[in-house]
């Protein structure tokens, strides 16, 4: 609490003319009230029952004096327009009960024409009083949570006038990397699809898109180095591609939102679509001693899969801004590599013995040192780490496999072995059951792993992952929101204060109302109502 | 990361290189390739096809049809199905119906889809006995549906509809064939739960429009419930005024029931509205005091009340006028009255109900209480000249099943020895428990909604044709407009297609697969928002994100 107070003060010194007379007595007489709050629950949360209406046209946002972004700044002129839609749905013009009120922003370092990386800080403090709200953040991209935050705050009574309640919060994410991923291979996502689910995990601050963006079934990014990919392995190479520009489209509105594009290029398995614009890439698979006509993985034992992978990973590095790639390497099956006479003569020349996870590994070991030589870090599925002790130290890991047990055992040897981890087995929400499957979600605890601190550290953060084989952009939205919303919690709130379920169900299903309002399609919690029911059909 | 399951994506693409060789190569009989969903009883496709230039087809009358021209289902229904028809299609002028007669080469169509039409009512509703049995033949020049009611000629357009493809240059054909359909079972349903979650009007007319495509033909309307009693009532208004989630915004108002049923009525949908008592009615209660029975704990009412007092005199006038305003506003002959999963424990509490009980010598047996109320309840529904279904509780507890008509059969479990003892006590059954959508399995779960073999059980020819139909439920715990669509479809077009083609023919999951991954194509190109069945795509993929 002491340090709560003094944080509180300094930023009231920063800020000019905020009046200094909420203090905690208020806190304690009105409690925090839980149900409307905000989603995913801030760090640090004090609101007195003192509201104050909002009048849209009395509602201003306006950059700080002494803040390092100032009109012009891209980001937050265009998160202004936003929120302001955002803050007040429904406002169609007209005369509105309410007060003057300005939303100022002062934001401490950075710039505005970047992109939001590893080492983004998200933090923000926001103060609301009379007639004034008062954000301040480090980074444009925690200007942009807190102004999620505020937009949260906004209520409408029942004759429909905006108020807001006298609050102050300091917030920050627990873990720094807050992911989704969209798997665009095994049904094609039209690019609204994807731009949505963009603005969808910016209301719960969200902050990277994991684009597994091909797989076995299509390819459909249209590469500028290898044209035949998609024209030949995408679903249709016209109508089922993502262009070099709509790529850019997808980037750029992200990064308006604070989010970063992670790409993955999935290899040596789950390539099967790549084999139809890139001859001689897969492995041939052999029945007795001819090959059967059907393939494999990528073939690791030629120079021109790593020739290839050179040139595609180049590209791949240039069109994508983030400083990570996933590189995939997951379930790779060893039948076809095993049936290729090449292969197993490569294996004998290698001294692999028998060992297929060894030729898996000095492939994956290639595809990384390519990596770390275009200056990006790699991202690699669970399977390089468990077939493969020697994996470059700077690879960031991804846990996808088991219950509890299994995955927190895993978390623990690879930070063991200092890798840094994601996590995001118990967050497969493409898979549905019957009730209010959210909860698992929700009790998820990443760190509950046996380990030093040091160790714990080492959890960057954790994904929610939605893959294609029964999703598209039909039940996308239903089948992400507001499940994702409990992952969301889960990885930027403080676990101790948001480990009530029943709390937390209250809350949510107030939230899954906003999504609703902003015209996400979230799917109900349980049996209930939303002032405002779907209306997009 | 994941299993692969791209082994049935292969397989269909090998039946369509099958299917478009034959298509191609031999002048014969082709199999059912670009198929109708749900399957006609009998169809004959050839390889001649005939393109057609939406600028020049027309639906039209047949001369000797007895429905001409400003027979309402059938005016509109011709303007629907020729968007349907030709999606996409929005050049030049849509050709109306009009009389053969008008037409010849020189109408300037080039191909007509005429109609024939042997009883000609069409301002009345769809009713549990109508006719939807209709033959099609589509040759050179113009086709010809021929149908006993304009229900079937519904049914008809439909399969037309669905005969209708576009090649890679996007230019429409259809291929010569000769359909004679009708359904297998006459009652093909949906149940929508409006009370657990609240229904935009939107919503429920969107759902009609895609179960005609599905040729279904029954709305169940489980319009209220214990969360919340939307229905606006003419005679009891504070039932929604207080029991509905908001009295203004979360209700359906006389206007919108009206709607719904005028909308169902252009599809051959009939609207079958479910009042369920004694049970599922805490939101009765709000507007309607004294109607439910007050629990007791220790002596005193503990403030909590349970189902409809069935001992009070007063439940009984209510639910009369109930049931004659329900009565007057839906016009189909069948009244569901529910009668599910009535809980003893509050009645058991109350010291009126057990004097009631022991004074009418029911004992302590609880069950003949409720029978004794859904007795009463059948009888005031017959006395309004109206059929009676009741959810399969009221069967099972009841010691005279003489006095029912129609059990819907809802549990899970051994469904089949339900089917047979309904039928056996001589009573119509509607089959339910297999296809409750709004409970997913983990994944492809389709297939379990194909694999029903709704008279699997052991029993005469007789008890058999007592089978009328079946519905698939969407019960609202978690399901209102956000997923609905999504859930609903394609999954129930696989019990459509139980319901209402051969079994014989229908019974092989490999064989639908493909069809039915075009016909939820189909149904995304329609705007309706249907799942994806496995992993592909779709020429046109939903976009209205």
């Amino acid at each position: 609490m002491s340090a709560f107070c003094q944080h509180r003060k300094n930023c009231l010194k920063c800020s000019t003319g905020v009046p200094v007379y909420l203090s905690f007595v208020l806190i304690v007489l009105y409690g925090m009230p839980e149900a409307q709050g905000v989603w995913p629950m801030p760090q640090k949360m004090s609101q007195s029952s003192e509201s104050y209406l909002l009048n849209p046209q009395g509602f201003t946002f306006q950059y700080a004096n002494d803040s390092v972004a100032q009109p012009g700044c891209s980001v937050l002129d265009e998160a202004f327009r936003r929120y302001f839609t955002l803050i007040f749905p429904g406002y169609n013009g007209g005369n509105a009960r309410g007060d003057l009120f300005a939303v100022v922003v002062n934001v401490q370092s950075g710039e505005c024409d970047g992109y939001p990386d590893e080492n983004s800080t998200e933090n923000y403090y926001l103060l609301v009083s009379a007639g004034l709200g008062f954000l301040k953040a480090e980074t444009v991209w925690g200007a942009l949570r807190g102004l999620e935050t505020f937009s949260q705050l906004v209520e409408q009574d029942d004759y429909d006038t905006y108020y807001v309640k006298e609050t102050e919060i300091v917030d920050f994410p627990r873990f720094p990397f807050r992911g989704i991923l969209l798997d665009t291979s095994r049904h094609f996502l039209p690019l609204p699809a994807i731009m949505e689910t963009l603005d969808a995990m910016a209301y719960n601050k969200f902050n990277v898109f994991h684009w597994h963006i091909v797989d076995d079934p299509s390819f459909p990014y249209e590469s500028y180095s290898f044209p035949d990919l998609s024209d030949k392995g995408a679903f249709h190479r016209f109508t089922h591609v993502y262009t070099q520009s709509d790529v850019q489209k997808v980037i750029s509105y992200a990064r308006l939102l604070g989010i970063r594009v992670m790409p993955e290029f999935d290899s040596p398995g789950h390539t099967l679509s790549w084999g139809k614009g890139q001859p001689d890439l897969l492995t041939p698979c052999y029945r007795g001693k001819v090959p059967s006509g059907s393939f494999g993985p990528v073939n690791p034992i030629l120079n021109s899969s790593y020739e290839f992978m050179v040139r595609l990973l180049k590209e791949v590095s240039t069109v994508f801004p983030d400083s990570y790639i996933h590189l995939g390497g997951d379930e790779v099956s060893f039948t076809c590599w095993k049936s290729n006479p090449q292969v197993r003569s490569f294996m004998e020349k290698m001294g692999f013995g028998g060992d297929f996870t060894k030729l898996e590994a000095f492939y994956i070991e290639n595809l990384v040192n390519i990596t770390a030589a275009l200056n990006k870090t790699s991202v690699l599925w669970q399977d390089a780490f468990d077939h493969h002790e020697n994996i470059p130290n700077n690879t960031v890991l991804l846990v996808w496999r088991g219950t509890p047990p299994k995955y927190h055992w895993e978390m623990s040897q690879m930070t063991k072995a200092g890798y840094r981890v994601l996590l995001t087995a118990p967050w497969y929400l493409n898979h549905i059951s019957y009730g209010q499957d959210w909860r698992d979600a929700y009790n998820v605890r990443p760190l509950n792993f046996t380990g030093t601190d040091e160790q714990k550290k080492l959890v960057i953060g954790g994904e929610v992952c939605m893959w294609g084989e029964y999703v598209d952009a039909t039940n996308l939205m239903a089948r992400l929101w507001p499940r994702g919303s409990a992952a969301a919690e889960r990885l930027w709130s403080d676990e101790e204060q948001t480990s009530n379920l029943s709390k937390a169900y209250t809350r949510l299903s107030n939230f899954r109302c906003r999504m609703v309002r902003r015209g996400i399609r979230a799917e109900p919690v349980y049996v209930g109502y939303c002032k405002h029911e779907y209306k997009g059909l | 990361m994941i299993a692969l399951f791209s082994h049935v994506k292969k397989e269909s693409k090998i039946n369509g290189l099958i299917m478009s060789f034959i298509f191609w190569l031999m002048l014969s009989e082709v199999p059912v390739a670009r198929g109708v969903w749900p399957l006609p009883q009998k169809i004959s496709q050839f390889a001649e096809r005939y393109p057609l230039n939406p600028g020049a087809f027309a639906f039209l009358y047949a001369n000797n049809s007895q429905a001409q021209p400003g027979c309402s289902v059938l005016d509109i229904a011709f303007k629907r199905y020729f968007s349907l028809t030709f999606p996409g299609y929005s050049g030049g002028k849509e050709r109306r119906g009009g009389r053969l007669a008008e037409n010849n080469s020189s109408g300037g169509y080039t191909y007509a889809l005429v109609v024939m039409v042997q009883e000609g009512d069409c301002d009345g509703y769809p009713n549990a006995e109508s006719e939807e049995k209709y033959s099609l033949s589509v040759s050179a020049g113009c086709g010809l549906l021929v149908a006993k009611t304009v229900w079937g000629a519904l049914r008809g357009l439909e399969s037309f509809s669905q005969l209708v493809y576009q090649d890679e240059h996007n230019t429409f054909f259809a291929n010569k064939t000769e359909i004679e359909d009708f359904p297998r079972f006459l009652h093909r349903g949906i149940l929508l739960d409006t009370s657990r979650h609240f229904l935009p009007v939107q919503t429920i007319l969107k759902t009609l429009d895609a179960m005609s495509y599905s040729k279904l033909n029954v709305f169940h309307w489980h319009i209220v419930d214990d969360p919340s009693f939307p229905y606006q009532s003419r005679s009891f208004p504070h039932l929604s005024n207080q029991g509905a989630f908001h009295p203004s915004t979360h209700v359906y108002t006389q206007a919108d029931v009206r709607r719904v049923i005028a909308h169902a009525r252009l599809h051959g949908i009939r609207v079958l509205p479910e009042f369920d008592t004694p049970g599922h009615t805490q939101s009765w209660g709000k507007g309607q005091p004294n109607l439910l029975t007050p629990c007791y704990h220790g002596g005193k009412p503990d403030g909590t009340s349970g189902p409809v007092n069935a001992a009070a005199a007063s439940s009984y006038q209510f639910m009369t006028r109930l049931l004659k305003e329900i009565h007057s506003v839906f016009p189909d002959s069948y009244i569901h009255l529910g009668g599910d999963e009535v809980d003893f424990s509050c009645w058991k509490s109350n010291p009126d109900v057990r004097m009631f009980m022991s004074k009418m010598g029911f004992g302590s047996d609880f069950t003949k209480l409720e029978a004794f109320y859904m007795e009463s309840l059948i009888n005031i529904t017959a006395s309004l000249n109206k059929t009676s279904i009741v959810w399969q509780e009221v069967f099972d507890y009841h010691e005279k099943p003489k006095v029912m008509s129609v059990v819907e059969v809802w549990r899970g479990g051994c469904y089949l020895c339900e089917m047979r003892k309904v039928t056996r006590a001589g009573l119509r059954a509607i089959l339910a428990s297999p296809w409750y959508l709004d409970q997913p399995g983990p994944t492809h779960d389709w297939s379990r909604y194909y694999n029903v073999r709704p008279l699997a059980f052991t029993g005469s020819e007789q008890q058999k044709q007592l089978v009328i139909g079946g519905e698939v439920c969407m019960w609202g715990e978690y399901v209102d407009a956000t997923n609905l669509a999504s859930m609903l479809w394609p999954r129930a077009s696989a019990a459509a297609e139980r319901l209402w083609s051969d079994e014989e023919q229908t019974s092989s999951v490999s064989d639908a697969f493909p069809r039915l991954a075009k016909f939820r194509c189909r149904l995304l190109r329609r705007g309706v928002q249907a799942g994806p069945l496995s992993v592909g795509h779709c020429r046109q993929e939903y976009q209205d994100v």
